[in-house]
């Protein structure tokens, strides 16, 4: 036991030795999430919208005014001809062309059928499917009122849905990205630190010096791994009281069962790192390999992109995602108030992942070199 | 300039040497772009919901039906009563509880409504708003077709035309989001590495007491990995194109130019990095944990930045990552030439410049 104290000596005074360490470790990722809890919405407030209207009649231009009153669309032009909406979508100025032919009005009324043209930008299918969504949703309400005015009372539609958004009813991002955020903080940082860790003394030169020491391999493992634990501990707590105080996001669940699902979680992270870390030469490589892994953890864990509708294969890889479980544990217990048997299965998985990757560090981890 | 060319030469068999970090290198964009091609997707598929259905009626089980036949829903689990909706939430997978009143075909017949509630979990607001969507538009098409009652007198109806992106596939939001982080963090973290390095071995003393003058050395150090990103950059565009067929509508040689620009940038970005500290460890931890998600979620990447609070726009500004996947996408896919882009090239070459002028200014001739 005492030996393990001194190695953790040893390491906090090697990483804090560098001054500019601290504030990489703790104040560079709270200010990413006080940012990037801002920055990573989906809410579109701001569609982009040119009109080309053609018609010029008052149906047309109650069309038209529905767009204006909507707080969701912004009319930067309006123009007689398409060709200068598309331009402007080539410029990236618009992301929205609306489109009344001429004749609606009388279409309308002869027809009792028009169609009006929405082209929208693409490029990114997620916010083009939003916007084609709200865009139809006003048009549907024109078409309401219109109907109404024809009958002369309100229509009525013979099912009547009501919606209700639970734990989150007003639909805030930042609900639900800020835990999200704060574990990709606490991962990255308790990842590179410990991937960067073994390969250091290789590349120094030092590890010799530790292996002709009496240093068992568990206590040599336990030893590197304590002090990253610790940091991230505490900078989960950094984040999660920011999380409570700053963005006003309430901890329905336990805390303490926060706490005890990250101590297994940063078990495997940091075991992972000093896999990486025990595989590789230089700390070049060894940081290759966990930016590799922590751009793959990232995208696939669900926080940016919905995993439930990845192909089946790729939901089998995020079985190695530890990021995936935390993110999906961290939000239950946040944001839903589940407790230990609800969140149980994803538990026990951590765990075996854990024992699994400490076993295989410490395994790999040998006295020679 | 002989000498030059001969520490140009070191600098290749630094990198070629270490054939792990080469295979890294080319491995890890092939991999990723593989990878998120063909697993990520903006649109939800298969999500469990669960349905109380208090009514078992005709009505109620064939819109059941019909909403589960859509492909985007799979029924997870039938409820019995309300109290059982809440601990259903928080086992975590199911997305959504349809309610269906008691006697749901009678009220239809005698009262013309009967009402059908969605309970959304959203904790996930972007899949809650858009699977709620999903089952409106489904419920909208029912009335239409089964339930006679209620046909559009009157109507306007919408022709949608998805630009540049007419299938609405999300690859080709990646591939040029996943070109523009790649070549930052790459080239960023591969120089400010390689400079870092040679400080904290000590063997930076030795390159600068050789009469290359500084310039020349950080010059050199640059070199060989603009080459290498180069052939990265290449690389992801012609998997993108073959394998996914993301195409290449502008120019390709526009598209070469304005890459090397940005991988001129990011490299410039990396030996800033390195000017500023001695280590590898700190010079790697601001270029991967400072630079990585501000670079995935700032840059318009994933998450569009007018949708963003003013502050965070103005800050997206000196992400150079927003500017260049600006230009990618403008290029690749509308596309548009230089008379469109030269504003985001030219603040891309100022900041250029703003980064070589204060490694210059930083950059000491002695270590202590």
């Amino acid at each position: 036991m005492r030996t393990i104290i001194y190695i953790l000596q040893k390491e906090f005074t090697q990483i804090f030795r560098n001054r500019i360490m601290l504030p990489i470790i703790f104040v560079m990722p709270v200010i990413q999430l006080l940012i990037l809890a801002y920055a990573a919405t989906y809410d579109l407030k701001n569609i982009n919208t040119w009109i080309v209207d053609l018609d010029q009649s008052s149906a047309s231009r109650e069309l038209i005014g529905k767009f204006e009153g909507s707080p969701f669309f912004t009319i930067k032009a309006y123009s007689p001809d398409f060709e200068s909406g598309e331009k402007a979508m080539d410029e990236g100025k618009v992301d929205l062309i609306i489109q009344i032919p001429a004749h609606l009005e009388r279409e309308l009324t002869r027809e009792k059928s028009a169609s009006i043209g929405l082209t929208v930008n693409a490029i990114n299918s997620a916010t083009a499917g939003l916007a084609n969504a709200y865009t139809t949703a006003i048009i549907q309400d024109y078409n309401k009122n219109l109907i109404t005015k024809i009958i002369g009372k309100q229509a009525n539609m013979p099912i009547a849905i009501e919606y209700s958004y639970w734990f989150n009813p007003e639909l805030d991002y930042k609900t639900y990205m800020v835990p999200g955020i704060l574990v990709l903080l606490v991962t990255m940082i308790g990842l590179f630190l410990a991937g960067m860790n073994i390969v250091k003394e290789k590349e120094i030169g030092t590890i010799e010096q530790i292996n002709v020491t009496p240093i068992t391999r568990y206590q040599f493992i336990a030893g590197k791994l304590l002090p990253f634990w610790i940091i991230a501990m505490i900078e989960l707590a950094f984040g999660l009281a920011i999380a409570r105080l700053f963005f006003a996001i309430p901890v329905l669940g336990s805390l303490s069962l926060i706490f005890g699902v990250a101590a297994v979680y940063m078990l495997v992270v940091l075991a992972l790192g000093l896999i990486i870390s025990t595989v590789s030469d230089t700390m070049q490589q060894s940081m290759f390999v966990s930016w590799f892994f922590m751009v793959i953890f990232i995208l696939m864990s669900g926080l940016f992109t919905a995993a439930e509708s990845m192909p089946e294969w790729a939901q089998t890889i995020n079985i190695i995602n530890p990021i995936a479980y935390f993110i999906k544990i961290i939000r239950m217990i946040m944001l839903k108030g589940s407790g230990f048997r609800d969140i149980y299965d994803l538990f026990i998985a951590l765990v075996i992942y854990a024992v699994a990757a400490l076993s295989f560090a410490v395994w790999r981890y040998r006295k020679v070199t | 300039m002989k000498q030059f060319k001969g520490f140009i030469i070191k600098e290749f068999y630094h990198i070629f040497r270490d054939y792990r970090t080469l295979l890294i290198l080319f491995g890890m964009p092939v991999a990723q772009l593989l990878l998120f091609g063909y697993a990520l997707t903006n649109d939800i598929r298969n999500a469990d919901i669960a349905i109380l259905d208090q009514a078992k009626d005709e009505v109620s089980q064939k819109l059941t039906h019909k909403i589960l036949s859509s492909g985007y829903f799979n029924l997870a689990q039938n409820l019995d009563s309300e109290a059982d909706i809440e601990s259903a939430f928080r086992k975590g997978n199911i997305k959504q509880v349809l309610i269906f009143e008691p006697g749901f075909a009678r009220k239809i017949q005698t009262e013309g409504s009967a009402s059908l509630q969605i309970l959304a979990d959203a904790s996930d607001p972007n899949t809650a708003r858009i699977l709620t969507s999903y089952v409106m538009g489904i419920v909208s098409n029912f009335q239409n077709e089964e339930l006679a009652t209620m046909k559009m007198p009157v109507q306007i109806r919408p022709e949608v035309k998805m630009l540049y992106n007419a299938e609405m596939k999300s690859v080709y939001m990646f591939v040029p989001g996943v070109i523009t982080v790649l070549l930052l963090l790459i080239s960023a973290m591969m120089t400010s590495i390689s400079i870092a390095r040679e400080k904290e071995m000590g063997t930076m003393e030795v390159l600068l007491v050789s009469p290359l003058p500084p310039i020349q050395i950080v010059v050199g150090k640059v070199v060989p990995y603009i080459i290498l990103a180069f052939v990265i950059a290449m690389l992801i565009l012609f998997l993108g194109n073959v394998v996914f067929g993301v195409p290449i509508r502008g120019s390709l040689v526009l598209l070469m130019f304005f890459s090397i620009i940005y991988i001129v940038l990011s490299l410039s970005l990396g030996v800033l990095i390195s000017s500023l500290v001695d280590t590898q460890q700190v010079a790697m931890l601001i270029s991967m944990v400072g630079l990585l998600l501000p670079t995935i979620l700032l840059s318009g990447f994933i998450f569009p930045i007018e949708n963003m609070p003013v502050i965070l726009q103005w800050i997206a500004n000196i992400i150079p990552a927003k500017w260049f996947i600006i230009i990618m996408r403008g290029v690749m896919l509308k596309p548009v030439g230089l008379e469109n882009l030269w504003f985001e090239t030219l603040i891309l070459l100022a900041m250029i410049v703003v980064f070589i002028g204060i490694s210059v200014k930083k950059f000491k001739v002695r270590l202590e």
